[in-house]
């Protein structure tokens, strides 16, 4: 277990790293994230400047999505470029390692956009976000999981197929709906004006256990998914 | 299985025809009247698209797990096909259904609403399987069995909105007017849900087996 976790660092740090040299990937999602955002407003916001009640938790989360998509995506057409994913598998150490790399470095990469995308949305769409701040974080965090989760398996496995850059959003974006719904629902019951925690709390029960199955289902199957 | 199949195909038709003189002996529902009688098409073939779902997910867990049997692969593509078309009936006549009975054509109902995610799922399984190139047969036993772990969830998560549909606990509690019709049809739907499936897995032979006849010759 210490040795598959190790292993996994190892690949997340090698992700890394190759990342900190170009910062290809954290400029353009972000970069994308925030146009997402702005198309948003401009779609949402009235006229008298009026946000409609509910926008702000449905922008965040789907401009999560569409960037983690993006980001997904890039991933791994890096690995196949070089065909260096080839070189991953060929190693010495086990798939739930080079899968668990792979996903530690995504979600470091969607904390990072997060980090710039939620203070966005809470400043052009109003949302209070210092009200439960850890309950917010705890539903950021468990929905992030839970669609990386998903995501890198798939984006993985896509990699060798043909139209993968479609075929990922058709693949992944079923599968994510209670991510989806977990994550609009929960936040919604934070920003709205009289804060409902307890939904809040039983939303990110829901993620935790999505994260929970997803999770063991992935690590459980990458073997035979990710190919010999 | 060559007898099978027209025997099947035999029995779903005699008993399709006679289906609309069943269901018009039927008595009327007492407050949605005529319209209910879409009710003899609609639960049959949402039984069948939960029955094609089942056996995709369940043909799609073996197929990962069970050393990559080409049978299974087989049954899981013939099973995510027909689970999007008596989705497919499913999805329309609930509408026209809820159309009369509710007022509106969609409501973000639990039933609802998993029914048209899980149709979706078999469409991408098959979308990947159409477009994804060699390999996307572990792909797409890859989706059929995330597919069968999602059902809870997105049941679960909808079903905290509210629920507009009725319970299918309703249906043992039927009358003998209106159960005869019902499951006369579900059988006639399941003689040629059995047929179609047939006749898609021995497509399906056929194809790989073509493939694999012209990969041998190109060699």
């Amino acid at each position: 277990m210490i040795g598959i976790l190790r292993s996994a660092w190892l690949i997340a740090e090698k992700d890394l790293k190759v990342e900190s040299r170009s910062r290809e990937l954290v400029y353009t999602t972000l970069f994308f994230a925030v146009t997402a955002v702005l198309i948003f407003a401009f779609s949402f916001v009235q006229e008298d400047s009026s946000i409609p009640a509910g926008s702000a938790s449905g922008i965040l989360w789907v401009t999560l999505t569409f960037s983690g998509t993006i980001a997904l995506t890039r991933t791994f057409e890096r690995e196949r470029e070089h065909d260096t994913l080839r070189g991953l598998l060929l190693s010495p150490v086990e798939r739930p390692a080079v899968y668990l790399g792979k996903l530690m470095a995504v979600l470091l990469l969607l904390a990072g956009v997060e980090l710039v995308l939620v203070p966005l949305t809470g400043l052009f769409f109003q949302a209070p976000l210092g009200r439960a701040p850890w309950l917010l974080f705890a539903l950021l965090a468990t929905g992030t999981l839970g669609f990386a989760s998903v995501g890198t398996l798939f984006a993985a496995m896509l990699v060798r197929a043909r139209s993968r850059d479609v075929l990922l959003p058709v693949v992944l974006f079923p599968i994510i709906v209670p991510v989806i719904i977990a994550g609009v629902r929960g936040t919604n019951a934070l920003f709205t004006p009289e804060t409902d925690v307890a939904v809040a709390r039983m939303w990110l029960a829901m993620l935790v256990s999505f994260d929970a199955v997803f999770l063991s289902l992935a690590l459980w199957t990458c073997g035979p998914l990710l190919g010999e | 299985m060559t007898r099978t199949v027209p025997v099947l195909l035999l029995v779903a038709a005699a008993m399709l025809a006679a289906s609309p003189f069943m269901i018009d002996a039927a008595p009327p529902e007492v407050t949605m009247g005529l319209v209910q009688k879409i009710f003899y098409v609609h639960l049959p073939s949402a039984m069948i698209f939960m029955v094609s779902s089942v056996i995709c997910g369940v043909a799609s867990a073996l197929y990962l797990m069970g050393g990559r049997s080409p049978k299974a692969d087989r049954t899981s593509v013939a099973a995510a096909e027909l689970a999007i078309v008596f989705g497919l009936i499913t999805l329309v006549t609930g509408p026209l259904w809820g159309r009369k009975a509710w007022g509106v054509w969609w409501v973000w109902d639990a039933r609802l609403t998993s029914t048209l995610v899980m149709w979706l799922l078999y469409w991408s399984f098959t979308l990947l399987r159409r477009f994804g190139g060699p390999g996307s047969e572990t792909l797409s036993a890859g989706v059929g069995l995330f597919g069968m772990a999602l059902v809870p969830f997105v049941y679960w998560s909808v079903n905290v909105w509210r629920t507009l549909h009725p319970l299918t606990s309703v249906v043992p509690r039927l009358p003998a007017s209106m159960g005869i019709p019902l499951w006369w049809s579900v059988v006639a739907f399941m003689c040629l849900f059995a047929a179609l499936f047939l006749l898609r897995t021995r497509v399906e032979k056929l194809r790989t087996d073509l493939d694999a006849a012209l990969a041998d010759a190109d060699e």
